[in-house]
């Protein structure tokens, strides 16, 4: 079967909305030469009113998706760099997000914003490696963060096709997985709902995005002593807390991997909502960035404040001998 | 086109609207205020007479004006203000939200200078989709300091869009007298696009009208966007709150004479005073009815709070578990 990387798996899901719906268009920077090699060749098959290069002018050409989908189009946004959603959180969460409700119900706002590469990518430093999904989570903008190529293709085109605003993560460090598979078969995966990548009995991990890998491999190494399920969120708002409550009916032990700064990160909701409302039978844990966190340059340093294999592989201990 | 009597009909109507807005504030049957379009009726009376009913606007938040002056029903407009369930946007938008997307009035703004890149886009997309249709982006003095405005004046600029940028320069960007805020000139940053404007008396609706039927057939032949600066004077508060606390920003001489000359009596002076007189009563009951409609309107059920808050029908978890 061939090989699907989570790249081409983007650009695919891309090219398939763009021919299934010519509502659906593309606005973003060096789009037509595909610098985030998600594009490549759109240009070529859909022409320049479709897949629109853009001025650095983030601010404006997201809430000029948002006036082009207030007029019946359906645009997709690139984002180079995962930090430019800081500059355009007015655009999306002030603007995009509020239409429906302060209309009154007379506006519908779908756009998608794909950011194809956040988080770290080692060694661009403070202003290029942020992963600012919880804050899209907090504000109630539909969050999707897919953990493998054929999940990246399906809720990409999910998101494009849903009628909200969807922010699409697709993180640096889960650019190396790849999947054999068969491209007919590849579907839209439908928003908030969980996957469940590894079944187990002891303890419930939720991993977010490319950390999915790194709970994949500490159940892995963990597999003779402790039963670990990893449950992957995939959409983090809606979040799927119906598949959370039935993994920790099974578990009752809870440990969150979280690429986000500790305060207010979906990891802190996650232990929250289970603490209120699920079935826990010892403290839970969670494994996220710093307060605050601000990657530094120095390799060491910036992987010194991202969330770990040892920090988690610790925490899973730990739940599981807690209560 | 509209006559001169059509003309002066909805600057009476917006006229009156404000005021009888401003009494509801006062009455406590409006909550939070409005930022009252007094003065200005002239800009989106003449602007919007030389639309069709198909082009679209985006407004601000001082955008009653132009809201009716697109041909929003006054009655479903008041209880919008009032927050009542047959408002515009049901209620869930109020002053600096109104909408009517059945009429391309695609929503005041109440962020400063935000709109106009949302008009960009819908007159790109109407563009692309073999419409003729025209966008206007209002927006105040204030605006032009802010980049993202720049940047859709640049956008359209850049790709021809069928855009009509119109300032109304109002003397003062809330309490900042525009000599404080504004380096260079209003038409000079559209100059720097290469978008051509001109500065028009905002006061007079027939001057108002010309400039914006040159601009819109300019636009609809597919020649790009234009901005029109119209001078005009904001002859009440920044916002109600200011009736209640005094702000001292411009004294009562430089009130006088901004308030010296009137769109409304510049625009009756030109018709038949019994004529005039017929449209007053007319515009009168209007707003009986409108008032009436509103204040006789059901509030929203609270167990709908979050209606509307999804297109896709998505329900939000509420607050407590």
């Amino acid at each position: 079967m061939p090989i699907l990387s989570y790249l081409k798996a983007l650009g695919r899901a891309l090219g398939d909305e763009l021919a299934a719906d010519e509502r659906v268009c593309v606005f973003g920077e060096d789009i037509r030469v595909g610098v985030a090699n998600v594009t490549n060749g759109l240009l070529k098959r859909f022409g320049p009113d479709r897949v629109v290069d853009m001025p650095i002018s983030e601010q404006a050409f997201t809430s000029f998706a948002t006036g082009a989908a207030l007029a019946g189009r359906r645009p997709v946004l690139e984002f180079q760099i995962p930090s430019l959603l800081f500059l355009v959180f007015e655009q999306i969460a002030n603007q995009a997000h509020k239409f429906p409700l302060m209309t009154g119900g007379q506006a519908a706002v779908p756009v998608t914003y794909l950011v194809p590469s956040s988080g770290s990518r080692t060694g661009w430093a403070g202003q290029h490696s942020d992963h600012p999904y919880s804050l899209f989570a907090h504000v109630g903008v539909k969050t999707v963060v897919p953990a493998t190529p054929t999940d990246a293709y399906g809720l990409f085109r999910a998101a494009i096709q849903d009628d909200d605003p969807v922010v699409v993560f697709a993180p640096a460090a889960a650019m190396g997985v790849r999947e054999d598979v068969d491209y007919a078969t590849l579907v839209p995966v439908p928003l908030g709902v969980a996957r469940v990548h590894r079944p187990g009995t002891d303890v419930t991990v939720v991993a977010v995005g490319h950390l999915v890998q790194t709970a994949l491999s500490v159940a892995e190494e963990l597999a003779d002593e402790i039963s670990v399920e990893v449950f992957d969120p995939r959409t983090l708002y809606p979040f799927d807390w119906t598949g959370l409550a039935a993994s920790l009916d099974r578990t009752g032990r809870l440990v969150v991997i979280d690429d986000s700064n500790r305060s207010c990160g979906i990891g802190a909701e996650v232990l929250a909502t289970a603490a209120e409302q699920m079935r826990l039978v010892a403290p839970p844990k969670r494994v996220t960035r710093p307060d605050g966190a601000v990657l530094p340059f120095a390799l060491a340093l910036d992987q010194a404040l991202q969330p770990s294999r040892d920090q988690l592989l610790t925490a899973v201990r730990a739940v599981a001998k807690g209560g | 086109m509209p006559d001169a009597v059509a003309l002066y009909r909805t600057i009476r109507l917006i006229r009156r609207f404000e005021e009888r807005a401003i009494e509801l504030v006062r009455s406590g049957d409006i909550v939070g205020g409005v930022h009252p379009y007094l003065g200005q009726e002239a800009i989106a009376t003449g602007v919007c007479a030389a639309l069709r009913p198909d082009d679209v606007i985006t407004s601000t938040h001082r955008g009653h004006g132009h809201v009716l002056a697109k041909g929003a029903d006054p009655a479903r407009m008041m209880a919008e203000l009032a927050g009542r369930v047959t408002g515009l946007n049901r209620g869930r938008g109020g002053s600096m939200h109104a909408a009517d997307f059945s009429l391309g009035i695609l929503g005041a703004n109440a962020i400063v200078g935000a709109a106009g890149a949302i008009a960009c886009g819908a007159a790109w997309a109407g563009m692309l989709a073999g419409s003729d249709r025209v966008a206007v982006t209002f927006f105040g003095d204030g605006a032009v300091n802010q980049g993202v405005l720049l940047e859709a004046m640049n956008l359209a600029a850049l790709r021809r869009l069928p855009v009509l940028f119109v300032c109304e320069n109002n003397g003062y960007a809330t309490t900042m007298p525009t000599a404080g805020a504004v380096a260079g000139t209003i038409t000079g940053r559209a100059a720097a696009f290469g978008i051509p404007a001109s500065t028009v008396d905002g006061m007079d609706v027939s001057v108002v009208l010309d400039a914006a039927r040159e601009a819109v057939e300019r636009a609809r032949a597919g020649a790009g966007p234009t901005m029109l600066e119209c001078l005009t004077y904001r002859f009440d508060a920044h916002h109600t709150f200011e009736h209640r606390v005094r702000l001292r920003y411009r004294d009562d001489a430089d009130v006088a004479a901004g308030r010296s000359r009137d769109p409304m009596q510049i625009q009756g002076a030109r018709l038949d005073p019994d004529e005039r007189t017929r449209i007053d009563v007319a515009v009168e009951t209007v707003l009986d009815e409108a008032v009436r409609f509103a204040l006789a309107s059901d509030h929203p059920d609270p167990a709908g709070a979050l209606d509307h808050l999804y297109a896709s029908g998505l329900r939000a978890r509420p607050g407590v578990a």
